[in-house]
């Protein structure tokens, strides 16, 4: 068994583990929990020395049959993309656990949920069939909707069930998106199979969608609407403060750093690779709700009296940074998009973390029972503000990286006009970023400064040891992300130029995962490789043909059409050709010397 | 016909129903002859002769099909697989029924010939193709099941509910009688395969002869618009009769129902529109109507309705698509029954001192009390939702897949329609499991039996191990043919 299973089998034994211990054995329980999210995370560690960067492929493959007549399978890998996502999910689940020791009521069942849910969030994470990815992105629903049923907040009721049905009521007809995907599989190949690497390569290579166009959009909307819920975009945002407010704080750490993800994980992973028409086609629709969930859910976030429900509004507006990058089609704007996920993982999760210490202490959220509480607390306080500052995306933290890249490659494809984006967007979301300076700070503001008015605030201590050792963790990432991003942003490098580049490119030149020979190179072309390195990888010195190149889409005309003047992005115009590249500054130099060799 | 020659019986196709019922007369025997005694020995024998049962058709499972009694009874795998069916949700009714039914204080004896009985007479219809046997099967069933509903004599609605049961269902078997005596005008025979593949006479009599067939039939399926009774019998009849009702009765019809409807494919034209109008609404109003009710016993009824038109849009894409073993179908109510059964076993454990209580206020501390029959509660609701990995998804599944194989594209999403909307009274179930006892009544504790246990284990197991081992099952359903879809792995996969 390879170390992929192994992650998803380890929080599995966990659940049933603590499922046969009584019930009254609290501490065990708890102990138990911790060790085997710590076991699972020790082992994800593994992950780092033996994930390959180099390439876009998919690694630490494993496969077995499970429905073989219906060409359903257990095929598990990892990508750049999912190699954060996993180590994210491992870390912040550790975390939260370490913090749910003060769960006390029913404490067997929540750390199994919590278990169960990591093995879900892991599977959705590493699944290569379409069957097996649904099946874990299904999974997180019950032990989320039993973790805000019981230990929710006072509306849980209501809560657990709008998240539950509003998730399953889109997913549902993802399902038969994917059995529509199938079926399509087997018209053109002869031979069922949900297996996203044998579908996305017969997108690949232009096949799969040839003759068949007018299915593309529907089948891309079956699996955009499911994903957009979960995200949660503008419109379908509504669920998301219900759960977050009523969730117990553990569970809104890993809703809001995980399950959040699952969906933009989802455009990457699906929607780019397997409807490339129909993504450039709604790009500028993603675009302009992403830009509105922005704005919006500042706007809302500013009005909250609950501190928490104020950060859930938040998420709505971050995770409308994720989308804006993701859609630009850019390869600043998908670095960005990818890296916001990892960020928004650590900073919201973060702050929810805050919230939660200071919610057991004196289990209330409104501001107006807060206030003055950084004399009370000063570590407290000053950590607090570290955190919120990366929410706001101060330059120096984690924050800032992710929002700039999306903002940058967003506004480059706008100004370059293409998918019909507008460049006034990037702009209206730079607004947000503002805007989510205003709100949290008013935040800080009310929660640390003034008059203490709440007799309960003068009792309180400051934190405690672990507490601060918990917090920490969080911090360290705030600041590693934002000062050496490039730890975060190599491993993702190949797979966003691949994601990309099979959207965006036309048939038979888009990267697919079948196809061994195929490699991103440095400056981000899509190579054929005819001989590798000792180790399996490759990389410039080594004989590779070009399949396109890394600005394939800035066609001349495109350019003539839509950039009638000269722009002043739009320095590379003068060449004429197929160059109007203005995204990657190193790129556009490696590109020229790659059509010399 | 002149001479009457004794037809060659291969004993080993009618050997289950022999068991069966000669199981029945042995428990019947012992109840008569220790009526005071407790019914432990009869619920021994019962489960023999059950397990011997199941031992005898898994066997036959590998066998080639064939007929015998001049083609009264057949065998082929999807009559086998529904007896496995019946004779599996029976055993596992009989599991729970004894500590239900003591709590209930109804613990006759009789109860456990009549289910043995019912089960036969579901496998009998199972495995006809003659119209007669049919008739003679679903009569067997339905006079059992009458008895059973009443079982709790003391209780006005289990009495309400037996005779509007018997009324409504006397009803319907003249429906199906009806039916047939005009099959019979039509084509001068009472056996499916004399359907001629030409029908040059009077086509309009065989269009009656099939609509009032499905009415029959529909009754037993508990499909709209013949679903009244659903609610109301499941609600007053005793819950571990509700079980078996809810599984067995549809097991045994819905395959009667594909073997009539697929040997009447001269007339397709005819009733596939009339199918399609009676899945939609049982979907609809098997999903919508149950948001209101506050039993769960009656959600369950709404369920087992929505369920219906599920297995109906299954059985139109199977027979679209040619497959004669309806698997889609068939894997389908394999998960239901299971998924059914378990949810009944388990809140039948609020049954207390004579009463029952299947408001969703009595299932409020199930958690405390129970963890087991709650947590298992979780695992049924969320295979009749369909969320994977529970094995109600892999059934879901087969029919989108099927149903858009055979271009049935609207039918499948509204089957994922009715799903969601459904989710919402499954979720109300689960949740009254979660919820901590706040009212005035004091949380009913009943203590947990060995049969009960025992059940809910097999039916948690048979929904994981089902989903786990999806491919085999319904490889075992579709019967032992060469695959025709190679697995993709084997072409593309290779990275």
């Amino acid at each position: 068994m390879g170390i992929l299973s192994t992650l998803l089998l380890i929080p599995l034994l966990g659940a049933v583990a603590i499922a046969l211990v009584p019930s009254q054995y609290h501490k065990a329980i708890k102990w138990l929990a911790i060790l085997f999210s710590g076991v699972t995370f020790v082992a994800s560690l593994g992950l780092i020395n033996q994930f390959e960067s180099g390439t876009f492929h998919m690694q630490l493959v494993e496969k077995a049959e499970w429905l073989p007549q219906l060409g359903i399978g257990y095929h598990v890998g990892i990508d750049g993309l999912s190699f954060w996502m996993v180590l994210l999910t491992t870390l912040l689940m550790l975390l939260s656990l370490i913090f749910s020791v003060y769960v006390e009521k029913r404490a067997g069942a929540y750390f199994g949920m919590m278990l169960l849910l990591e093995t879900a969030m892991l599977g959705v994470f590493m699944s290569l069939d379409l069957v097996l990815f649904y099946t874990f992105f299904e999974l997180s629903l019950i032990p989320m909707f039993v973790l805000i049923a019981i230990w929710g907040g006072a509306n849980r009721k209501y809560a657990s069930k709008k998240f539950f049905i509003m998730t399953l009521a889109a997913s549902v007809f993802m399902l038969i998106g994917i059995v529509a995907m199938a079926k399509h599989y087997a018209a053109t190949t002869g031979v069922w199979s949900f297996d996203l690497v044998a579908i996305q390569a017969a997108v690949a290579d232009g096949s799969f969608w040839a003759g068949a166009m007018q299915l593309q959009p529907i089948i891309f909307w079956s699996f955009a609407l499911a994903l957009m819920v979960k995200c949660p975009m503008f419109p379908f945002h509504t669920w998301l403060p219900d759960a977050h407010t009523e969730a117990p704080t553990a569970g809104s750490i890993i809703l809001a750093g995980v399950l959040l993800k699952m969906g933009t994980y989802g455009f990457l992973r699906f929607l780019l690779p397997l409807f490339p028409e129909s993504s450039r086609d709604f790009a500028s629709l993603f675009m302009i709700l992403a830009v509105i969930g922005i704005i919006y859910g500042a706007i809302v976030a500013a009005m909250q009296t609950d501190i928490k429900k104020l950060v859930a509004y938040s998420s709505v507006s971050h995770m409308g940074f994720v989308v804006l990058g993701i859609f630009s089609l850019n390869h600043s704007g998908l670095m960005g998009g990818a890296y916001q996920q990892l960020n928004h993982g650590i900073s919201t999760g973060a702050l929810f973390l805050m919230i939660g210490l200071i919610y057991e202490r004196i289990h209330t959220r409104a501001f107006k029972d807060l206030g003055g509480l950084k004399a009370q607390m000063p570590i407290y306080a000053a950590l607090f503000l570290i955190v919120m500052l990366s929410s706001v995306g101060l330059p120096g933290t984690n924050g800032f990286i992710g929002e700039f890249l999306a903002l940058i490659g967003s506004f480059q494809t706008g100004a370059a006009g293409l998918y019909g984006i507008h460049w006034i967007l990037p702009v209206l979301a730079g607004l947000g970023v503002i805007l989510a300076a205003v709100y949290l700070l008013i935040m800080f503001q009310k929660t640390f400064y003034g008059p203490i008015t709440n007799d309960k605030l003068k009792r309180l201590k400051d934190l405690k040891g672990w507490e601060i050792g918990l917090v920490g963790v969080f911090v360290l990432f705030i600041f590693w992300g934002g000062l050496y991003p490039n730890t975060f942003l190599k491993p993702l490098e190949k797979s966003i130029a691949a994601a990309r580049m099979m959207a965006i490119n036309d048939g038979g030149q888009r990267p697919s995962w079948a196809e061994p020979t195929h490699e991103i190179s440095d400056s981000g072309d899509l190579m054929r490789v005819a001989e590798r390195t000792e180790t399996g990888g490759w990389h410039e010195d080594y004989p590779g043909e070009l399949v396109a190149k890394a600005n394939h889409h800035f066609l001349a005309t495109e350019i003539a059409v839509e950039l009638p003047g000269p722009e002043e992005m739009g320095h590379g115009d003068d060449h004429g050709d197929d160059h109007g590249d203005d995204h990657s500054e190193e790129g556009d130099d490696h590109a020229e010397e790659e059509e010399e060799h | 016909m002149t001479e009457a020659t004794m037809p060659a019986i291969e004993w080993a196709m009618i050997m289950p129903v022999i068991i069966m019922m000669l199981t029945g007369c042995v428990a019947l025997i012992i109840e008569m002859f220790w009526p005071k005694q407790n019914n432990n020995l009869i619920v021994g024998v019962t489960l023999a002769g059950l397990g011997w049962t199941a031992f005898n058709l898994i066997g036959q499972l590998g066998s080639p099909a064939g007929e015998t009694l001049n083609g009264l009874v057949v065998r082929d795998t999807m009559g086998l697989v529904t007896q496995l069916v019946l004779v599996g949700v029976t055993f596992l009714t009989v599991l729970f029924s004894e500590p239900y039914m003591r709590q209930k204080k109804i613990a006759f004896g009789e109860f456990y010939p009549l289910a043995l009985w019912s089960a036969a007479g579901g496998m009998i219809m199972a495995t006809s193709h003659n119209l007669l046997m049919i008739f003679l099967g679903l009569e067997v069933l339905s006079i059992a099941l009458y008895c059973m509903a009443g079982l709790s004599r003391q209780e006005h609605k289990s009495e309400e509910s037996a005779l509007k049961y018997f009324l409504l269902g006397a009803f319907a078997s003249a429906f199906l009688l009806y039916g047939i005596a005009m099959f019979f005008g039509a084509t001068g025979s009472l056996h499916l395969s004399n359907m001629p593949d030409h029908f040059h006479g009077e086509e309009n009599l065989l269009v009656i002869s099939i609509i009032m067939m499905l009415v029959g039939l529909g009754f037993k399926l508990a499909l709209a618009p013949f679903h009244q009774w659903t609610p109301d019998v499941y609600q007053g009849a005793p819950t571990n009769v509700t079980a078996f009702m809810a599984t067995a009765s549809k097991a045994a019809a819905l395959v009667a129902a594909i073997r009539v409807l697929s040997s009447f494919a001269i007339i397709e034209i005819y009733w596939q529109p009339l199918l399609v109008a009676i899945a939609v609404l049982s979907m609809a109003i098997g999903s919508l109507s149950a948001l209101v009710q506050k039993d769960v016993k009656r959600v369950l009824g709404y369920s087992s309705i929505a369920n219906a038109g599920y297995l109906v849009v299954a059985f139109l894409a199977d027979y679209e698509l040619g497959d004669p073993n309806f698997t889609s179908a068939i894997f389908y109510l394999v998960v239901y029954s299971i998924a059914t059964v378990g949810a009944f076993a388990a809140i039948s454990i609020v049954a207390k001192n004579g009463k029952e209580g299947t408001r969703f206020e009595d299932l409020y501390g199930m958690w405390k009390n129970s963890p087991l029959a709650a947590g298992a509660l979780v695992v049924f609701m969320a295979s009749l939702i369909g969320i994977p990995p529970a094995a109600g998804f892999f059934g879901k599944l087969l029919i989108f897949q099927s149903a858009l194989e055979a271009e049935f594209t609207t039918l499948a999403i509204i089957l994922a329609a009715a799903s969601v909307a459904s989710a919402f009274y499954y979720l109300r179930i689960m949740h009254a499991a979660f919820v901590e006892n706040q009212g005035p009544i004091p949380t009913q504790a009943a203590p947990m039996k060995f049969g009960l246990k025992a059940a809910l284990m097999i039916c948690i197991a048979g929904t994981v191990i089902f989903a786990v081992t999806a491919g085999k099952v319904s490889q075992t359903i579709s019967g032992d043919q060469p695959e025709t879809a190679i697995s993709v792995m084997n072409t593309t996969g290779e990275v």
